[in-house]
């Protein structure tokens, strides 16, 4: 693994990132933050996935069931070069490509649309079972927000990825605490997050989300399972990577104003 | 009288004889295999079926994923779980993404009696057309549904097909073919023509005889593909008969009387009536005391066809 490539191309993304909020006026900042460490060492690393095979059946999927932070997505998307990187700046406006929240049907490289949370892990699991029946040696990664894990869906599909014994599938928790009303842990706490998982029948791993050896180890580890589904509670924090969005609620959903823009971009730019 | 056939089991087995010819077929159902006659093709394929169990909503989406890889999944449970319950699931991850996933249900309708309103599905159709995209089926017989069922398969997109719980009365042959956006057309009437689905088509065409003897001349079309509907039937049949009556069981709001009107009324003036469930639940009962008490009966048809007559 190159670390020192990885956190340059996740500094890229997020810079992308905000640059695309700030241009379409709204958009989730907060937690493509959040996710886009990992996201990136799957893109960039870790994930069999192309321009050349990303149509292939044998491609490795990573499915964002928590569709807000698409801009996360679009950027990995584009720095593969499955799109060109101009449409970045169509983000969310009129005839764009690049939908408010990920849609399969406008977006190429995008597995399934999502967005209405609750609904990537079914997807996911279904990939994880064809992909076993059809036998394709292929991985399938879903990314599901701590917000998101509020919906009952959610629980269904937990319960499915281990009655299947889904040891191809990868469930990822941006653990980041913070949704849309405040802190996760007023509204409906997920703790004791590893032992709910656990009793799920999911092989849990704890990591530091935006730590590229943690990261690095926890999938290294994940690919030696056996007959367990693997679940991977990643501690992250919302708005990583620009200090005054670091554990801001404010940022969720909020695009940020020109000299907050401005600040942000000389925080990143200066890493 | 003719005889009555069920049109779950008719799917069902023409899923096993599907799933013979096709590999990439898949099942799903929600813990109802007993009930949708999915369990046939359970039996048979055992590997190629996936009891997901009391969650449609994981369901939906499981088989979302599999028609990703490359598989046909169909989807069954009652009409109540298959569509209300699963509204979001139906558009955001079925639709919106354009996954070719088929929602069978069985249980459609008041006469799914006993078990009262909470099981009886009144609004299936009129959700299922609201779907961006969405096709809706609801055969009137046995025969049509294993027809249907085929089509189903061959079809590259999602739909919805409704079955009924009860046997329906036999209508058709297995040499006739029924196309996906197509109808019935049993005969055209020059006073009225009835543009029914699903178990009202039987009970229409007894009422036609009837109509006769009361000096009205009554036609009956047999709409089972709800969306797309047959809009060229719709006009023809407008060129003759001067009014509409259609008849469905299900809610007035929303179903087949509603997908008529809205192309009938943009065609020409035209007096139209709608029989089906006005707004309301149904109730625990028989089917037959539920269809006598909720007028869909040969009697409120005549009733209403009746009132429509003299209004012409």
């Amino acid at each position: 693994m190159e670390k020192k490539f990885l956190a340059q191309k996740s500094n890229e993304c997020r810079i992308d990132i905000l640059q695309m909020v700030f241009n379409a006026s709204s958009g989730h900042i907060g937690g493509a933050f959040s996710a886009i460490d990992i996201m990136t060492y799957l893109y960039f690393h870790k994930m069999n996935f192309s321009k050349e095979n990303y149509l292939d059946n044998s491609r490795d999927r990573f499915i964002l069931s928590k569709g807000h932070a698409s801009a996360a997505l679009y950027a990995c998307l584009a720095h593969k070069n499955i799109f060109s990187r101009n449409e970045l700046s169509s983000f969310r406006k009129i005839d764009s490509m690049l939908q408010g929240h990920p849609s399969r049907k406008t977006t190429p490289g995008v597995e399934t649309s999502t967005g209405s949370l609750g609904q990537g892990l079914s997807f996911a699991n279904g990939c994880a079972m064809a992909l076993k029946m059809k036998k394709i040696n292929a991985k399938v990664y879903c990314m599901v927000g701590d917000g998101e894990i509020n919906e009952g869906q959610f629980w269904e599909a937990c319960m499915t990825s281990s009655r299947y014994s889904l040891d191809n599938l990868r469930v990822i928790l941006d653990y980041n605490h913070l949704q849309i009303d405040g802190f996760i842990e007023d509204i409906k706490n997920p703790s004791p997050s590893k032992m709910r998982f656990e009793s799920f029948g999911f092989h849990v791993i704890e990591i530091n989300g935006h730590d590229f050896d943690e990261i690095d180890r926890a999938f290294e580890e994940a690919d030696g399972v056996q007959k367990k589904p693997v679940f991977i509670i990643a501690h992250t924090i919302k708005g990583k990577g620009v200090s005054f969005m670091e554990n801001n609620v404010n940022f969720h959903g909020s695009p940020p104003k020109k000299e907050e823009y401005e600040k942000a971009m000389k925080e990143l730019s200066d890493v | 009288m003719s005889e009555k056939k069920s049109l779950r089991e008719a799917y069902g087995k023409t899923l096993v004889e599907l799933g013979k010819e096709h590999e990439d077929i898949v099942v799903l159902d929600a813990d109802l295999a007993k009930s949708t006659k999915t369990e046939l093709f359970k039996k048979e394929f055992p590997e190629r079926f996936f009891d997901m169990g009391i969650s449609e909503a994981d369901m939906i989406g499981t088989a979302t994923g599999f028609a990703s890889v490359g598989f046909k999944p169909f989807c069954s449970s009652f009409a109540m779980f298959l569509t209300g319950r699963v509204y979001d699931q139906i558009r955001n991850s079925i639709a919106y993404p354009h996954w070719n996933v088929k929602l069978v249900s069985t249980h459609a309708g008041i006469s799914v009696g006993e078990d009262g309103a909470s099981h009886q599905c009144i609004e299936d159709l009129a959700l299922m057309r609201a779907v961006p995209g969405m096709t809706v089926l609801c055969p009137s017989d046995a025969v049509m549904a294993v027809s249907l069922t085929k089509k189903l398969y061959e079809y590259e997109s999602y739909a919805y097909m409704r079955l009924p719980r009860n046997e329906l009365d036999s209508l058709y042959q297995e040499s006739d073919d029924f196309k996906i956006g197509k109808s019935v057309v049993h005969s055209i009437g020059k006073d009225i023509t009835i543009i029914a689905c699903g178990a009202m088509v039987s009970i229409a065409k007894k009422t036609l005889m009837r109509f006769k003897s009361m000096g009205i001349d009554a036609g009956l079309v047999d709409m089972y593909s709800i969306k797309p509907l047959d809009k060229e039937i719709v006009r023809e049949v407008l060129k003759t008969s001067k009014g509409i009556l259609t008849a469905e069981e299900h809610s007035v709001i929303g179903g087949l009387g509603c997908a008529v009107a809205q192309i009938a009324s943009a065609e020409k003036r035209v007096m139209m009536d709608f029989l089906g469930i006005e707004d309301s639940f149904g109730e625990s009962g028989t089917p037959e005391n539920l269809f006598e008490k909720y007028n869909l009966t040969e009697e409120a048809i005549l009733k209403k066809g009746k009132i429509l007559y003299d209004k012409l």
